[in-house]
């Protein structure tokens, strides 16, 4: 074998020993929390640190939203954080769609607040204490698909049962020419299914890649520590710098990420209600 | 070429996507600020198609880091 390769590859078990290897996708691993032997229809249904999440992520909502529906003439401080939220979308949706766009304030706002709700309690920084790891529940695609699964299916309950058929009338823009309607509803059909995959797909892929961004930087600081004074100056405070910025950023991702989920339900939505 | 090698050159030049794809996204937000500079009144009402265009742009470089996370880690 080349020597270089075997020094790299000694290097590397040397740092495996010590604990020291940068591991960035361990932090989305799914392990159960209790539950493991239980099962239904044949699947495991253990209660994971996924559901775990969740669960807080709903329990976090939860107490958010029932601190300011307390329905007062002038509104305190929590009231009116609770009905920013709630203008915020409504307005999104009356602009989006109009008058009729009312009828999904429900779901939207639901949608909005539990993946901003996901993203940023995935991002605070309770792994300082020992033994609790922080998971990001959207950082998964099975949880953002099944989420862009169910717009997907809202726009197409509402444009078949609002219009019927002539809902296909979606795939060929007004003033098409003649010629061109077989290959403009293709294009267009194709554009409107692959509409799931996208929306689900950057929530995850947005949240993955912050985590693991922030996760590889964190191991720099912690190795450049374990090596000594030295790499502590030159490595490991630029990182933790640079960490705390890139924190700030996702911060704004997560924000970013949930509106834009929301802002395209709400789009897809317009063409199913309102058609072209 | 040892097929180890190969994934990682891949994965590499995979990220020259995302990139690419910070340059669109910066695009799509200079010309909203140039556009919104010029008529600030019709700027807020637009926040929205800024927001559409800035998910379409970012999705493209999240496809290019897919592809280079599937290369390390599935491939």
């Amino acid at each position: 074998m080349h020597p270089g390769v075997d020094r790299i590859g000694v290097l590397n078990v040397a740092a495996a020993e010590q604990g020291s290897r940068i591991d960035p996708m361990h932090q989305f691993l799914i392990e159960p929390v209790f539950g493991q032997d239980w099962t239904l229809f044949g699947h495991n249904i253990a209660f994971t640190n996924s559901a775990l999440w969740m669960v807080l992520t709903l329990v976090a909502l939860w107490l958010f939203m029932i601190g300011g529906l307390k329905r007062e003439l002038v509104p305190g401080r929590w009231q009116a954080a609770v009905e920013t939220f709630t203008g915020f979308v409504s307005s999104m949706l009356t602009s989006n769609i109009g008058p009729a766009g009312k009828r999904f304030v429900p779901y939207v706002f639901s949608l909005f607040m539990f993946i901003l709700f996901a993203n940023v309690i995935g991002l605070m920084p309770v792994g300082i204490v020992p033994g609790v790891h922080p998971f990001t529940i959207t950082s998964h695609l099975t949880v953002t698909g099944v989420l862009a699964v169910i717009s997907f299916a809202i726009v197409l309950i509402v444009g078949f049962g609002k219009h019927g058929f002539h809902f296909f009338s979606l795939f060929v823009p007004h003033g098409t020419p003649v010629v061109m309607i077989p290959l403009i509803f293709v294009v267009e059909l194709m554009s409107f299914l692959v509409r799931p995959f996208s929306l689900g797909l950057r929530l995850f892929v947005a949240m993955t890649a912050g985590h693991i961004l922030l996760k590889v930087l964190a191991a720099f600081v912690i190795n450049g520590l374990n090596l000594g004074a030295g790499y502590a100056v030159i490595v490991s405070l630029p990182s933790l710098v640079l960490m705390i910025g890139i924190t700030l950023l996702e911060l704004l991702v997560a924000a970013i990420q949930a509106y834009v989920f929301a802002l395209l339900t709400s789009v897809y939505l317009n063409d199913a209600v309102n058609l072209h | 070429m040892d097929a180890e090698a190969a994934k990682m050159i891949g994965a590499g030049l995979a990220a020259i996507g995302m990139g690419l794809a910070s340059l669109g996204v910066g695009n799509v937000f200079a010309q909203f600020l140039a556009g919104a500079l010029r008529n600030p009144g019709a700027a807020d009402s637009q926040q929205g198609r800024l927001f559409i265009g800035f998910a379409g742009a970012e999705l493209l470089g999240l496809l290019a880091f897919v592809t280079m996370i599937i290369l390390l880690f599935v491939a």
